[in-house]
């Protein structure tokens, strides 16, 4: 017995590394990758959309902002349309808001800050684990699309960015679910004061109930689509393309 | 040969081989132990992303963090609170498997992936979570239905008088372990340590891991007041991770000193050979 015990361990011991390496493995396996680890995130957002709801993501006092809201991503776009709008405070900078829609239009920073504004403080969660609080002032997304009133096949929202990394356009999307969530604003403020620059100036996403990489900054358009698989790589998002990160980032 | 025979019949003894662990037993126990080992391999893959943890409900580099792992001036240095250790090599900074320096908090061996992927290290984390989360749910329900959880688990009123207790924590001291019929049953400090657990370590896990969620903190505010916000969330989680790591090993120890052919075999096959009264 001593010996089966002997040989046992030392076959334990030694397959422990090959079954690590093996998991190194199938995580490049792309059948794997699509069958078995995207499954988390498929449960997550059925779950969610069942239990969560239109429940709105937690309010903090004024007292429970973080003293300084760090920047992360790009804080500054390369684009030399943005750099010229930039230096003209965005005076000449436009939305356009278009796609399946029955009335596109471009829209103006002071036209949005005259349509009905939402203050919201919130938490501000990064995929990388680190939260920040700060106070969002925008329009709420589901009124500019009312305005431009969405056509019956339009699934999805897409929102372009000025920024890009290595050339690849910066780009998020939502479902409509998440595009009409009364939390959803595009904001033009923080903490009081205009967007600043390296927060994602003039306009930014705020999709309070999704991780940080989903809040697209410096926007240029919003575009409804029927199918996200036209869209760069068709994953619905930059670092969703890039890596393997999920479209549903709710957790 | 001695004559094996069911758990629940009269008078086995030493010698005997006996059932000891039902299918679902040993087949929740194995199935944990890979989610586990899976769960704590890609969790401190996804840690290596920030390294640094903070407590209420906001935390990021510009705040205070209480634990950080990091590498200062070709040093990785692990701290918490106020005490910093240079752990060149294990933690901050290590070579990898190609002999290339890194500085990441844990080392490549300890992470799934082996190398920096936050995205693919949360697909596994998050996917094998419902996995431990659903399989805990079935053994709960099961356990209360076969009658598991009372008959095995819950101490009965005799084992928790002190005398008892004390006598236990002297005999594994010793590494006095039961013999016969004594050994068919889980002592107390072991009936104490699995249900610490399986309804205590577990469970918070779970929690404070759907705490670190802001769609299900949408749904569930009571999660951010019962942990004191997100980032304590995160503290926690990783704390009981810990704990968890601590009662594997030791979990292990006791399986090695008590006899692991045996042990095993009873976790694989269900049969058990009862220690002998005398030696």
């Amino acid at each position: 017995m001593s010996r089966l015990l002997t040989r046992r361990r030392v076959l334990t011991g030694l397959a422990a590394p090959f079954v690590l390496a093996g998991c190194d493995r199938l995580g490049q396996a792309p059948a794997f990758r699509e069958m078995v680890l995207s499954s988390g995130e498929w449960l997550s957002h059925r779950v969610h959309r069942l239990l969560v709801g239109d429940a709105l993501a937690r309010e903090y006092p004024p007292e429970a902002m973080s003293p300084d809201f760090r920047t992360n991503g790009n804080t500054r776009p390369r684009s030399a349309t943005w750099q010229r709008q930039a230096e003209r405070r965005f005076t000449d900078w436009r939305l356009r808001v278009g796609g399946l829609v029955e009335a596109p239009r471009d829209v103006s920073l002071a036209q949005l800050r005259a349509m009905p504004a939402r203050s919201q403080i919130t938490r501000h969660d990064c995929v990388e684990g680190w939260s920040a609080i700060g106070k969002w002032t925008g329009v709420p997304l589901g009124t500019v699309l009312d305005s431009v009133r969405l056509r019956p096949e339009a699934r999805y929202i897409v929102f372009r960015c000025a920024d890009d990394f290595s050339g690849m356009p910066y780009y998020e999307s939502l479902d409509l679910r998440d595009a009409f969530h009364p939390q959803t604003i595009l904001a033009y403020g923080m903490n009081d004061a205009d967007l600043p620059l390296g927060h994602g100036a003039p306009l930014r996403l705020r999709v309070e109930r999704q991780l940080g990489y989903k809040h697209a900054k410096f926007l240029t358009g919003v575009e409804a689509v029927a199918s996200l698989s036209g869209i760069g790589r068709g994953q619905g998002g930059f670092w969703e393309d890039a890596g393997f990160y999920e479209w549903y980032a709710g957790i | 040969m001695a004559a094996e025979t069911f758990m629940t019949e009269a008078a086995p003894r030493g010698g005997d081989l006996v059932r000891r662990h039902r299918l679902s037993t040993r087949i929740w126990h194995w199935a944990n132990a890979a989610i586990l080992l899976i769960l704590l391999m890609s969790g401190l893959m996804i840690f290596n992303a920030h390294p640094r943890l903070y407590w209420g409900q906001y935390g990021a580099n510009p705040d205070p963090a209480w634990l950080e792992i990091t590498a200062v001036e070709g040093e990785g240095i692990t701290r918490i609170g106020g005490l910093s250790v240079t752990t060149t090599g294990v933690l901050g900074r290590w070579r990898d498997a190609g002999g290339q320096v890194r500085n990441r908090a844990f080392p490549g061996w300890a992470t799934l992936p082996s190398s920096y992927n936050l995205a693919l290290a949360r697909r596994w984390h998050l996917t094998f979570a419902w996995a431990l989360s659903l399989g805990l749910l079935i053994y709960a329900v099961l356990s209360l239905v076969n009658g598991h959880l009372r008959r095995d688990l819950l101490p009965r009123r005799e084992e928790l008088s002190p005398r008892h207790v004390w006598r236990d924590i002297r005999a594994h001291a010793t590494l006095n372990f039961p013999k016969g019929r004594a050994a068919l049953r889980y002592n107390i400090l072991q009936k104490g340590s699995y249900l610490l657990v399986i309804f205590g370590l577990i469970p918070a896990m779970v929690l404070t891991g759907l705490t670190m969620s802001p769609a299900v903190d949408a749904a569930w505010p009571w999660l951010l007041d019962l942990f004191g916000g997100r980032q304590s969330a995160r503290s926690i989680h990783f704390i009981a991770a810990v704990l968890l790591v601590a009662f594997v090993i030791v979990h292990l120890v006791m399986v090695l000193l008590a006899g692991p052919f045996n042990e095993i075999r009873s976790m694989i096959t269900g049969r058990f050979r009862l220690p002998k009264e005398t030696r």
